[in-house]
Formats: C-alpha cells, structure tokens, sequence
C-alpha cells in the first residue's frame, strides 16, 4: 500500500512546479545574446549623435589621455567625438614614430621592450591643470615617465629603485611639487634582497615614493622614500585645499601574508578593514632635510618608527581601489571593493584626531585612526565601488565594478542621516565591468561637469567581432543633467587602466620644430642645407650628417667596410607642418622618423655586407617613392 | 593781354602755399613707412594647404608668412617644376628700389621747404615713372622665374607668369597677387602731392 501511494506524494511537488511557470510568465529572462544596454529610444540617439558628433574639419573640444596598460603607450583621444588622434609611446617601442629605435629614446628606454602604464597625472598649478606636462607611471618596472605637451613626446623615464610593482603612481600634487610612487606587491627590502614567502611578515615591505618635479623643466628626481608595511600600496590621491599636503594611498592585505598556495584573494580578504595610507610629504621633506634619512641602493629613505608624525593609516572597507579628494579638498573618499558602500572622511576630522591622538591601533610605528572619529558617511552606492569622479556640482560618481554601473550621489552636509541611500540620486548601468571612470578636468578643483568615461574592463559584444583577442570599451556618458545619459561606446586597444581629461585650449603644442625655438637645446649635429652633409671616418668609425627634405636625402650613398660602427644623425630641415620623413635601412632593423626641424641618431655596426637599400617610411610627397639611397657595405 | 598758356606756365614758378607745404611735407613723412610695410602681397591656397601660404614683397626684402617658413615652403615645391629658387639677394630692385625712395623723400622735403609747384610737378613726374618701372619690373621678374624652368625637373609644365594683379590658377594653387598697404602709402603720397599742388595753382594772385 505504502508503494502504491509514494508516486501519489509527487502531486503536490509538481502542482507547485507548473504554479511557479505561471507566475515566472510575467518576467522572462533576456534572450540570450542580446546587447545589453543598446535599445536606447530613437529620440534619445538623435541627441547622442548630435552631443558627440564633431563636423570633419571641427575640433574636440577635450583632449582625453588614456593609459595604455601593459602596452606600455598612452593614447590620446577627442572629446565628445571620441576619435583616436594619436598613440604617445612611453615604455615600449613604436616604429610608428620610429620611437625606440633612435639612440636617445633608445637609452631611455633602458633595455626594457615593455612597460604596464596605469595612472597618467597632468601636472598642475594652484591644483588646476596646467596644460605643461602629463606623468605616467610604468607597474611593472619600478618607473615613472614624463610626456611633455609642448609636443606629445617622451621626454624622461625615471627608474627608481626599492619600488616593486609600482601602481600607487603618478598622482600630482596642486603644485607639481611631487609625483607618487608605490609598491603594489611588496617585496624584501631593500630591492635585491632574498627572502623566502614563508617570512612575509616581517622581511617584506612597501615603499611609498614622493618624486621630486622641477618647476620649470618638469625633470624628476627621487626626493624621498619611505619604508611601510607588506601591504599592497594601491591607487592614490593628492590632498588639495584644505587637504594640501597629504597624499592618500589605498592599501589592501592588511592581514599581510602571502600563503604558498593558499590565494591571496582569499588571505587577502579576511579582516573587515583595510586602510588608506596617508602621508604628510611636507614633514617627510623636512625629515630629509633634517638628516633622518638613510641612503639605501642610492635613495633616501625614512622609516615611520624613526620619523614619527609622517604616515598614518585610515582604516577603511576591505579591499579599496581608489582613493579620491573631492575638488574642495574636504572630503577624502575611499572605497573597498568587497563592500557595497564608499566611505567618505573629512579631512578636519582626521587633523583633530591626530592633533588629540586619537588612534585605535598602532601598527608597525604608524599610528591607525579611530575610524569612528575621521568618517563622515557611509553611501550605499552599490558593488564592487572602486574609483570617483566629480563634477564640481556637488556630486560624486563612483565606478561599480561588480554591478557594472556608475553611481552618482551627493557629497556632504547629509540633512538626514539616517537613511543614506537617498543620496544615491542616480545610476546608470555600463557595458562592462568598468574599472576607472574619468570627468573632465576630474581631479582638479575645478571640475567641468559635463562629460565622464566609463572606462570599461570588458567589452564583449558591443563591436563587430575580433576573434576572441577583444578591445576595451570606453563609453562617453553625459553628467550634465539629473540623470546621466549614455553617449556614445568607443573601442581602444588594450588596455587603458585609468585616463584623465582636459581642457583643449590648455594645450599648446608646436607644429614643428622651428629652427631657431630656445625651447629645445640645439642638437650639435643638426644640419640645415645640402651642402652641410658629411660623411666622415675615424678608424672603424662611419660618422653621417644627413638631412632629409622632400623628396631626397643628403647623403643618398653610405660607404662603410662589414663591421665597421655606423653613426647617422638625419636632420628633416622641413619646417611645414606634417611633413614627417622616416630613415629605414632594409635588414637592418633600423627605422626612425624624424619631425620637421628635428635632428635624430642611430648608431649600428655594419654587421650584413652587401647593398642594402634606405628609404623614406613616412610618406611625405608626391615624389616619396623615390626618396630613398644605398648603404654599401664592403 | 596776358597769354594763358604763359601764365600757366608761370604759375608753376609760385611758390607753395601754406596748405600745400604742410601737404607736402607730411607727404615726404610718410615715405619711410613704406620700408616697414609690404608693397606686395602674394597668396597662395590649396586644399592641403587650408591656412595658405603668404609671401610679402617689401621694397628691400622678400619675406614668406608663418616667420619666414612659407617662403621655404614655395621653394620646396617650385623645385618640382625646375623654378629657380626664389632669394632675396637675386632680387636687384630690392637694392635699388629702397635708394630711390630715400631720393623721393628728400626731393618731396625740399619742394615742401623751400620749392615751388613745379618741382613739386617734378617730384610726381618722377614718382609715376618709378612706380611704373618697379611695376614692370617685378612682372619681368615674375615672368622670367615662371619661364626660365629647369628642363630636368620632375615635373614638366608649361611656361607661365604667376598674376601680379589679381587671381589666378598656378597648378594645384589658387594665387592671388595685390598690393599691400605700402603700395596704398604710396598712393596717398601721391594724392597728397597732387592736392598740395591743387591749393597753389588755385591761390588768386596776390595783386594784377
């Protein structure tokens, strides 16, 4: 009998099954495959398409910089148009501008054939950008680069040592006194220095950096370093206004381990908090002067427990990313990745804690703030918050990873704290999984409030297909209104970390290289006329003075004997805009090019004998096709 | 009864008047004005050359717009068809046209002091001939670089005369040829004469 009636027992089961599919009928789950995010009204794309389209032959109205990831380029962009303009090499070779491949930007380079650029930082003056000079730092090499936006190139790759993984970087400071470093994996100290993961706790160590810019060159040097605790030293921010002489570090793996085996992304994620470092670089400067620091592998460095009142750490969600000082410099905003608020500090508060010592925990000499006492608010704003932008409106954007949205809210006074989540006035949703999100002028004290990119870590689907090797996603949202509005997507190649925005009319490069500019140190072996060109041989030594003008070089004939070292300098005496000329000589590896008005070198020894043929690579008139000579090798 | 033609005649011996020597002589002040200004002014537009390129003629230089770079740039492309590159020092008028300049103005400062209407009459005969001269000169000038090709250039065209006045199609290039404002000085000089000399012949004789 009992048999019998078990099937029976299913009824129920299966009446409760076919109930839950008439009630799922009233919301299906998407088609699968469908774009996400694309069916915007017909309205809303005619006014999309009007905001960001810019008539051939008009001009953006922002430049956007880009970094370019492990690429090692920054890429420099139109806003609203969103149009590529150009591609800055900094830490890798670009045959496209012959970058790498001349002897100068050769030595810069330093041997390396890659670098991981993350954060460009506009230099700045009164905490406004300032149009000068744009600061890049290298993740994966302990360097930091300056682009000089006079004319969009390279200019210095400062490689500094102690600093392992250096993410924390290169955020300015309101008058370009410094740039930041910082170690994002730690490593034993000082750099070269062996030992085993199993003594992580004690024989590692962070570096923060502060990096020394010259007001009137831009040159950097290292100014000081100081020694923390095996924590990543994350993302930053440079206080300013009331803030002005802190910098802010975002630091996760508190609990300071790294287990063999053991991922780090679940040691990492155990305690509740983890902390911002801030640092008084004002107090570690004099620090210096005064003689606390010690020299090691060449760099000054301080450490917290000799030089107390530098470092202090503000606990803060597990797992930030991102540290950002709103424009008035008040509110210090910070956000853990694995918690769902953003936590802003006021910077008054935490002066009157470390004024009356108000420290709930010390740790390794750095004093930790009581986090009741800096925090102003927690704002429920949604997954995974890494980064924030503002307006200058009185509004915050915060990126959200995990939900793949940018949130907007408001910054204090809070009338009614009691219910926070109503300051979260807006959310919109972006395709996908955005990292960095950039307004224009963003970081400075003034921001424009009008555009903000999404700059997103995944694009999946939203361009015609690659293959499985896909671009980024950056996408133009309008923050001029109550509610953002999606603008526009744009692909870029991988991979742009975080990017900064400005003004056009901040910007002003030269078109060529005049003749007689005292910008630029004359280059001694600059020739200006035909008639100047020479070949000349010092034992094995080939020396050329070149000059290169449409549509021929002088010289058009290199003799040399197989083995002998080569050296041309080509000068392109052209003094009209875009008229570039290259200097490639076949099989040999060799190719630069070379601006109007510019003077580059290339030294090679002559190792292949036979003829081998040079040419112009960049095309420059009607007759480039035959602006090209031989290099005879005997 | 007094032959007309005589007195015409006789009246050019009268002396200035004071409205006419002030003319005059302001006259003679603007001349130098003239080396600071161009006479000439040449333009050159094409569709990769939006913002065109400017080349001003004044009395003693031959200077191209952008400092100086346009000049180059016409250079650069005149190579193709074989024109000889265009210098300063070929440029003889521009040794002899600032001299002659310096002699009007001295002349023009004597009939304002110490001359009378006909040599104030001479000064003008003079200046229309010169002017008239270095017309004809530059168009020579002009006609024998568009004529005098290289016959190895690149690129072979018919002879030409690029436009001393007014529009015309060189090539890829829309050129137009005017003057400029020191040519316009010149002018003004010239009218100014021409009125100083009006207020003398039209004074009524002192007596008879």
């Amino acid at each position: 009998m009992k048999m019998l009636l078990r099937p029976l027992g299913l009824i129920p089961v299966l009446l409760i099954v076919l109930a839950m599919m008439f009630i799922g009928c009233g919301k299906q789950p998407p088609e699968r495959g469908a774009r996400r995010g694309a069916g915007i009204g017909a309205s809303d794309r005619a006014a999309a398409a009007l905001a960001t389209y810019v008539a051939p032959g008009d001009l953006d109205e922002y430049y956007l910089f880009y970094s370019g990831g492990h690429s090692g380029q920054v890429f420099v962009a139109g806003v609203p148009s969103m149009r590529h303009i150009c591609t800055i090499p900094v830490f890798t070779p670009y045959p496209g501008t012959g970058y790498g491949f001349d002897d100068e930007s050769g030595e810069m380079l330093g041997g390396y054939t890659w670098g991981d650029s993350h954060h460009p930082g506009f230099s700045e003056t009164n905490g406004e950008y300032d149009g000068r000079w744009l600061f890049i730092n290298d993740n994966a090499n302990g360097r930091i680069a300056r682009i000089d936006l006079a004319d969009f190139k390279t200019k210095q790759i400062l490689k500094v040592p102690n600093i392992s993984a250096n993410h924390g970087s290169s955020f300015i400071t309101p008058n370009s006194e410094y740039a930041t470093m910082a170690t994002r994996m730690s490593v034993p100290f000082p750099e070269g220095t062996y030992a085993d993961v199993t003594e992580y706790a004690t024989k590692y160590k962070g570096v923060v950096a502060g990096i020394k810019i010259d007001p009137k060159t831009g040159h950097m040097s290292l100014g000081w370093e100081i020694v923390v605790p095996p924590l990543d030293y994350d993302l930053g921010d440079a206080g300013k206004g009331p803030s002005e002489g802190y910098l802010f570090w975002t630091c996760y793996n508190s609990e300071r381990e790294f287990i063999e085996g053991g991922k780090l992304e679940v040691t990492a994620s155990q305690r509740d908090k983890d902390y911002i470092l801030m640092v008084d670089w004002r107090a570690a400067e004099k620090a210096v002067a005064d003689g606390q620091a010690s020299t090691v592998k060449g760099a000054p460095v301080l450490y917290p427990d000799k030089s107390p009142g530098i470092c202090y750490y503000i606990p803060l969600a597990k797992s930030p990313h991102g540290v950002d000082v709103a424009p008035s410099g008040q509110w210090i905003i910070g956000s853990g990745k694995l918690s769902p608020t953003t936590t802003v500090f006021d910077i008054e508060k935490i002066k009157k804690a470390i004024a009356e010592k108000d420290f709930e925990d010390t740790v390794d000499g750095i004093p930790v703030l009581t986090y009741t006492s800096v925090r102003e608010a927690e704002i429920p704003v949604g997954l995974g918050p890494l980064h924030t932008q503002f307006d200058g409106k009185g509004y915050a954007y915060t990126s959200l990873f995990v939900e793949s949205a940018v949130a907007k809210w408001k910054l204090p006074p809070y009338d009614d704290p009691s219910d926070m989540s109503q300051y979260v006035v807006d959310k919109i949703p972006v395709s996908y999984n955005i990292g960095h999100l950039v307004s224009a002028e963003g970081d400075s004290r003034s921001p424009d409030g009008n555009y903000l990119v999404a700059l997103n870590k995944l694009s999946k689907g939203r361009h015609l297909s690659v293959g499985p090797s896909i671009p980024e996603s950056a996408q133009l949202i309008d923050i001029t209104g109550d509610k953002m509005k999606l603008l526009y997507d744009a692909f870029t190649e991988p991979e742009p970390h975080y990017a900064v925005i400005i003004k056009a009319d901040k910007i002003n490069a030269v078109e060529v290289y005049k003749k007689d500019d005292t910008r630029w140190s004359k280059n001694p072996n600059a020739i200006w006329s035909a008639e100047e060109a020479k070949i000349e041989r010092r034992g094995n030594t080939v020396e050329v003075w070149m000059m290169a003008v449409r549509s021929f070089f002088a010289p058009d004939v290199i003799r040399v004997n197989k083995g002998d070292k080569v050296i041309v300098h080509v000068t392109n005496i052209e003094q009209t805009r875009d008229e570039l000329h290259g200097f490639a000589i076949d099989d040999y590896n060799i190719n630069i090019v070379i601006d109007p008005g510019e003077t580059k070198t290339v030294t090679f020894a002559a190792e292949k004998g036979g003829v081998h043929a040079f040419y112009c690579t960049n095309f420059c008139s009607a007759l480039h096709q035959e602006m090209q000579g031989y290099l005879l090798v005997k | 009864m007094r032959n007309v033609s005589n007195g015409r005649i006789a009246r050019l011996s009268r002396p200035l008047v004071m409205h006419s020597r002030i003319l005059v002589i302001v006259a003679a002040l603007i001349l130098p004005f003239t080396f600071l200004t161009p006479l000439w002014h040449m333009q050159f537009v094409a569709q990769q050359y939006p913002e065109g390129l400017d080349l001003y003629i004044y009395s003693h230089a031959l200077i191209g717009g952008d400092e100086g770079n346009d000049l180059t740039e016409i250079n650069i492309l005149n190579h193709y068809i074989g024109m000889r590159e265009l210098l300063q020092e070929n440029f003889n008028e521009m040794k002899w046209i600032p001299l002659i300049v310096g002699v009007i103005t001295i002349l023009t400062l004597r009939a304002g002091i110490i001359g009378t209407l006909g040599s104030v009459l001479d000064v003008v005969m003079f200046s229309v001939y010169f002017g008239i001269f270095s017309l004809w000169s530059f168009w020579r000038k002009l006609y024998l670089y568009g004529h005098e090709l290289d016959p190895t250039a690149a690129v072979k065209v018919d002879p030409f005369t690029p436009p001393v006045f007014g529009h015309k199609m060189v090539g890829q290039f829309q050129v137009w040829s005017y003057p400029a404002i020191g040519t316009w000085l010149f002018f003004i000089f010239g009218l100014m004469l021409i009125a100083g000399m009006y207020f003398t012949w039209k004074k009524k004789p002192a007596s008879g």
